[in-house]
């Protein structure tokens, strides 16, 4: 086993343990983060189930933004419903191939395209559009540079230079069962390893860049709250002890 | 006069989205809160005078901040999940009207976003140039001030987000880490000062309002030949009505005050208002602090208590209704010692339309068959809260109660209503003469989808239920060539039609001497 490989088994743990850590250090954040009024964007649903509905639509279907700009839509759901059947994809390097996968596999495989055509879209407005243009910042150019270049390195491998994808399986594999990265290691191709890199490398920012857009949108108060507000009280413990002790500010609480 | 263009309207119902232009609207934003003004709302007031800043202000605005924060998870999750994906750049009225790339509701989040970003998150404390973060300086704090007083807060930018982000929640954040810091806004503090004072915004004492209540009384008699009474004070009513104070004096508000009056004269329900609570709106909304909000909330409280009313109805009024249907229960709830069979509280809209629905009231809408009405939804209706038992009732509700009493209704186009709606463009604590120019640009897109009803289908009023809209509308819209009196209330609708079959008042006047009570 090459160098190369073990240090790559060991980027893939770091990574792996940043972005679960990382994710749920913020998610533990927002759930334990009051929400002292109840703020749902109306007309909201008046039942928990009606929230559930909603944020399926939001989440699925983007239907807020679906309004908002059929263009933006358009590029937004293209990128990320191929990623999802990428993603389905390239979860055959970490369990057995079942039915379902391989019924998948051709999906995926071009999937591939329009995910990189999707993010294409995405950075052509960012450069096109004068408002997306002023509020883009250096970070949401490279986002879009960082996805293009992992889908592209990708393809590569898929339609270009066909990668021993056994071998990569057995890494992964070894890397599940502590037999730490297989016996071969990694393919030495250079192609692998820039996608590896940059795969790890997004793994890595996932919990401090916009990318929390993902587990973050299930605490928006203004999608995720019933609309009942005349039927049940809602109060927040900060706010709750302002009533036990009679004041009327939160600097004159007693601890 | 003024220093700016005012927008020129096409009759097309819609505005062009304008082209990115760098501080149109850069200034010293409103006139900054003295001191005093700032004591009464429990805020710091070591500060010389206005304009200048407390001691430490810098650490004292980021503590604030990282307060807020950990009290609120809408402004955590919101500063932290924005993909600056645009989706939001041309959904504010403020911004199609000004063009200053600042009044794009991502811009206008991102002045608080950047600092929030350089020093509570790793990418912004290491790679500030990277991911936009910026320091906290004296600059960045006169731009909160100045553009988060050209947010009303509408919540239009929130319906078209992917993820909700609501500029409204940034924007009260930002003005409660302000006035921590000496930069409170005048209009609004010291309208909370009147109210905690005097007990409404427009610091009408006591004694003003049982003068006007009183004239009111002789106007519509002389005006119906019927003794209808618009009682305050008076205990042991069913309904206590909370209304905005503009409902005791201005045009069209008052006109709407007669029309709840005539509706309960008719249904026979008893009803009071009260000089504790003689204000429905509730500026601690628009200063974001929960405290003031809850303060003021209180005042509903109290009266309803001492009044030992049954129920809880609210006038006219857009922020009020939110406060009140989205927010009262929380704030100065349980509300355990009410009629549980009616909703705590209700609108005067839902009020009405249930007794329309019953017959129990003689409507002849030919009396409105002089005019051809359309409906502005307030913004905080519209997008904050709800009327009657179903999602989108309130958008039902007033439009039923116009067509019951008038036989000419077109909307607006589809875009511009519902929860698409443009706010009146003085709403969120803007409606004041130092923020002219903001309120004569932001009015443009409501002002444009007017303007195409009324040449395409004849439009003559649009009729309002908001204390702000209608103050707005009124004193803005003749600059785009309308007239005060095309703006009304719907209740001043109801008022018309209204024929009173009930000669005289279930409620005898207390100084009446052949009155049974009291």
């Amino acid at each position: 086993m090459t160098f190369v490989s073990i240090l790559y088994g060991l980027l893939f743990w770091a990574a792996t343990l940043i972005l679960i850590g990382g994710v749920a250090v913020k998610v533990r954040q927002y759930w334990n983060t009051p929400a002292p009024l109840k703020i749902p964007t109306t007309p909201a649903p008046i039942t928990q189930g009606g929230v559930v509905w909603r944020m399926f639509r939001e989440v699925v279907f983007f239907q807020s933004l679906f309004r908002s700009n059929k263009t933006l839509w358009l590029f937004a759901f293209l990128f990320h419903i191929s990623l999802w059947l990428v993603l389905i994809r390239h979860s055959r390097y970490f369990v057995g191939m079942n039915d379902l996968l391989v019924f998948l596999q051709p999906f995926g495989r071009y999937a591939g395209f329009t995910m990189v055509l999707g993010l294409a879209g995405l950075w052509a407005r960012r450069f096109l559009v004068d408002r997306v243009r002023y509020i883009s910042a250096p970070s949401d150019h490279l986002m879009l540079a960082l996805l293009i270049a992992i889908g592209m390195s990708g393809l590569m491998m898929s339609f270009v230079t066909h990668t021993d994808v056994t071998q990569v399986k057995a890494f992964f594999g070894g890397m599940l069962t502590f037999g730490f990265f297989g016996e071969a290691g990694l393919p030495a191709e250079p192609i692998v390893l820039v996608h590896l890199l940059l795969v790890a490398l997004l793994m890595i920012i996932f919990p401090i860049s916009k990318l929390m857009h993902a587990p973050g949108i299930f605490f928006s108060p203004t999608r995720n709250q019933v609309d009942n507000p005349r039927e049940k009280r809602h109060v927040s413990g900060w706010a709750l002890e302002l009533e036990r002790q009679g004041k009327n500010y939160l600097d004159e609480l007693k601890k | 006069m003024a220093d700016y263009e005012v927008p020129k309207l096409t009759g097309e119902g819609y505005c062009d989205v304008p082209a990115v232009r760098d501080d149109v609207m850069k200034g010293k934003g409103p006139y900054i809160a003295k001191p005093d003004f700032q004591t009464a709302l429990h805020f710091p007031a070591d500060f010389d005078a206005a304009g200048s800043l407390v001691p430490n202000w810098k650490e004292r605005a980021l503590d604030k901040m990282a307060d807020l924060k950990g009290r609120y998870r809408s402004l955590q999750v919101f500063l932290d999940i924005c993909v600056k994906c645009g989706a939001c750049t041309d959904k504010c009225h403020y911004f199609i009207g000004t063009s200053d790339a600042k009044n794009m509701p991502v811009a206008r989040q991102d002045l608080l976003r950047k600092v929030y970003r350089r020093y509570f998150t790793f990418a912004g404390k290491y790679f500030p140039k990277l991911v936009g973060a910026t320091d906290l300086t004296e600059e960045v704090l006169a731009d909160w001030y100045n553009y988060y007083h050209q947010c009303s807060q509408c919540r239009r930018c929130s319906v078209f987000c992917p993820y909700g982000i609501d500029t409204a929640e940034i924007s009260m954040a930002a003005r409660e880490i302000l006035d921590h810091v000496g930069y409170g806004q005048k209009y609004c503090n010291e309208i909370i000062g009147k109210v905690f004072k005097i007990g409404n915004n427009l610091g009408l004492p006591g004694p003003a309002l049982f003068d006007t209540v009183e004239g009111l009384e002789e106007d519509v008699e002389m005006d119906t030949g019927i003794k209808v009474r618009f009682p305050l004070d008076e205990d042991g009513a069913e309904v206590l009505l909370v209304t905005p104070s503009a409902d005791f004096f201005a045009e069209p508000h008052i006109d709407g005050l007669i029309g709840y009056a005539k509706v309960f004269h008719e249904t026979g329900v008893t009803w009071t208002m009260s000089t504790i609570a003689s204000e429905a709106g509730n500026f601690g909304m628009f200063i974001g602090s929960y405290e003031t909000m809850r303060r003021v909330s209180l005042r509903v409280r109290e009266a309803a208590i001492k009044h030992k009313v049954k129920r809880i109805v609210f006038g006219e009024c857009g922020h009020a209704w939110r406060v009140a249907y989205s927010f009262l229960n929380t704030l100065a709830g349980p509300f355990d010692f009410l009629d549980q069979r009616y909703p705590i509280p209700q609108h005067i809209l839902e009020f009405t339309w249930s007794h329309i629905q019953a017959g129990n009231l003689q409507i002849d809408k030919t009396e409105n068959d002089d005019k051809v009405l359309t409906f502005h939804d307030s913004c905080n209706v519209a997008r904050g809260s709800r009327m009657g038992d179903y999602p989108g009732g309130q958008f039902d509700i007033p439009r039923n109660v116009i067509r019951a009493v008038c036989n000419n209704f077109v909307d607006m186009p589809a875009d511009t209503i519902h929860d698409a709606t443009f706010c009146c463009g003085g709403g969120g604590g803007l409606l004041t003469d130092d923020l002219m120019e903001i309120r004569v640009k932001g009015i443009q897109p409501r002002a444009e989808a007017l303007k195409h009803v009324t040449t395409h289908n004849g439009v003559t009023h649009m009729a309002a239920i908001c204390a702000i809209c209608k103050s707005q509308f009124t004193k803005v819209l003749p600059y785009y060539g309308f007239t005060m009196d095309q703006i009304v209330s719907v209740h001043q609708l109801v008022s018309n039609a209204l024929v009173l079959q009930r000669q005289v008042s279930v409620q005898a006047r207390p100084d009446d001497e052949d009155g049974d009570e009291d």
